[in-house]
């Protein structure tokens, strides 16, 4: 579709559907009268095991209420609702349980609409085959190069799309769209680039700018939505909630969070650059944005993201505040690590003792930071203990953090003699964490066309 | 001695991605953003001083319009990985804050 129009008028609903949004900014919204609405509802902040386990980061009443505000608002003015990254890892489950959600709402509200669904998750096969064509590539050297055992042991991939299945989806006529996993930008930037007559730097730093809804605001005092007015080569931002204010300041350094680079932004057709970008004013309320470019990619690569199983974990919580001890800390661990192991062995043998992963995390000491922690040698009044055991089952898990436990507690330091208790623990309880995932992959796949790695599929509800 | 602490408006840190870890330090005035960026404070070397990962690493750029200068650097345990401490990546950039200033 190649109709130019003045202006395109976006509405963001908020950061992440189910995070919420104030019901008044979208009813001011719409008297700015918007040509769509959408929502990014996908994050890996949660961490891997909402795309490992295929359940859903935000829970069905919240997600429930932000999609039914926007179905009813979005069938009233008759324009398209696009939601993307369904159920926050986006594979197909997750769209699926979406798509539920939209039927059941559809159904209570009387609603009738065309809706598309757009299928990110990526057959293992498929990737198997493209990694022998030599067109998987990785990243950054933090992960595993590729390969079929790396591909095996993901639970779920899924390929982050562009806006090409979005397009796709707008031009087959859809009323509302339930994306899988997708680049946040490709959300946004989906409707004006099927639209036309926009520039692409533009269009694409305004969605950049309109995934994270309300959190470019200088004043980010609760979780809202976003409005932009799209121009031939220009962009006006402008939150709809009148207690919220966006500057050239708070709109410039938004569109560097999260990105490793502070304007360059990879996508699958190209990078944004937003490194000739200026920002001022446009009356008291908006922010006017121009000058970012779009550089399209001599080859189009999909991001892959993949959850692996790690294993079961269970942690008990402690603290020390003995100077003898503390003073000695890390060898004490050591010891008990070693003692532990031993014990292990005892109970459980030699294969199990060696398949167990235990971890001391010492708060006051370098709990927060790990490995980045510059000043290990600080000495604390005292120190919170969080025992961590990683075995390949649940019970083992909790059977091995017990033998742990019980040795730690009345390990002694030679300084003392006789029997002492070296642990404060405020309750005996050992606790079960369940399944604990990584994220496994980061990796390119270069597709033949882009159309092999997402499946579009239309409903009418 | 002054402190980077000293002069920004705020520092974040956050995931980038499971795999990355960004620093956004972040100016109100010319002034301020001007002498820490010329300073040479958030320079490789300080970085790899303060979080021990390798210079080739170390991603450090300024931006003018924003009066921002973003570090960026791999994450040494990915998001979540088995002794991830910071899911989000959050409280990663405390160390930062005492940079000191000439």
């Amino acid at each position: 579709m190649t109709t130019t129009t003045d202006e395109i008028r976006i509405f963001s609903a908020t950061g992440m559907l189910g995070a919420g949004f104030r019901e008044s900014s979208l009813e001011r919204a719409l008297t700015w009268d918007p040509h769509v609405l959408g929502c990014d509802a996908g994050s890996t902040d949660g961490g891997a095991l909402a795309l490992g386990t295929a359940t859903p980061h935000h829970s069905r009443p919240t997600t429930e209420r932000d999609l039914r505000l926007l179905l009813r608002a979005g069938r009233a003015a008759k324009i398209p609702v696009i939601i993307g990254s369904a159920g926050s890892g986006g594979c197909d489950d997750h769209v699926e349980w979406m798509l539920d959600i939209v039927r059941d709402i559809a159904r209570d509200e009387d609603l009738s609409f065309r809706l598309a669904a757009i299928y990110t998750e990526q057959s293992k096969d498929y990737l198997k085959e493209r990694l022998d064509a030599g067109q998987i590539r990785r990243l950054s050297s933090n992960v595993d190069e590729m390969s079929t055992e790396l591909i095996d042991r993901a639970t779920h991939i899924v390929g982050a799309a562009g806006i090409e299945p979005y397009v796709e989806a707008l031009e087959g006529g859809a009323d509302v769209i339930i994306g899988g996993r997708s680049t946040d930008t490709a959300i946004f930037a989906s409707f004006p680039s099927w639209r036309g007559g926009f520039d692409e730097g533009a269009i694409w730093h305004a969605a950049k700018i309109l995934e994270c809804g309300a959190a470019c605001a200088e004043n980010r005092l609760f979780g809202d939505a976003m409005f932009c007015r799209l121009r031939p080569d220009h962009f006006l931002i402008e939150p709809p909630a009148s207690e919220l204010r966006v500057t050239p300041t708070s709109v410039a350094s938004h569109s560097f969070y999260e990105t490793v680079h502070p304007y360059l932004m990879p996508e699958p057709s190209g990078t944004i650059d937003m490194g000739g970008a200026s920002y001022t004013m446009d009356g008291d309320r908006a922010v006017r944005v121009e000058g970012s470019a779009f550089h399209p990619a001599d080859e189009y690569t999909i991001k892959l993201e993949g959850a692996e199983l790690v294993g079961y974990q269970s942690f008990a919580i402690g603290g020390i505040r003995d100077p003898v001890i503390i003073a000695q800390i890390r060898p004490y661990l050591t010891e008990a690590a070693a003692r532990s192991k031993q014990r292990v062995q005892e109970i459980l043998g030699t294969e199990i003792a060696q398949a167990y992963h235990l971890n001391f995390r010492l708060y006051g000491i370098d709990g927060v930071m790990g490995p980045l922690e510059p000043e290990k040698d600080t000495v604390p009044k005292e120190i919170g203990v969080l025992i961590e055991v990683t075995a390949p089952t649940q019970d083992l898990a909790n059977e091995i953090l017990r033998a742990v436990r019980k040795g730690l507690m009345h390990q002694s330091v030679k300084e003392y003699s006789g029997s002492i208790t070296s642990l404060a623990f405020p309750t005996s309880a050992e606790y079960n964490r369940g399944a604990i995932y990584r994220f496994s992959l980061n990796h390119v796949v270069h597709p033949e066309k882009p159309e092999d790695m997402f499946r579009l599929n239309y409903e009418t509800v | 001695m002054a402190m980077l602490k000293d002069y920004v408006r705020s520092i974040r840190s956050k995931n980038a991605g499971p795999f990355w870890l960004t620093f956004d330090v972040m100016f109100d005035d010319d002034d301020a953003y001007r002498k820490v960026r010329d300073a040479g404070v958030l320079s490789t070397d300080r970085i790899q001083q303060v979080y021990g990962v390798a210079a080739d690493d170390i991603q450090i750029v300024s931006v003018d319009a924003a009066r921002a200068i973003k570090v960026s650097i791999p994450r040494p345990l990915s998001q979540g990985a088995l002794d991830d401490g910071d899911v989000l990546g959050g409280q990663q950039y405390a160390p930062l804050l005492t940079l000191e200033i000439d």
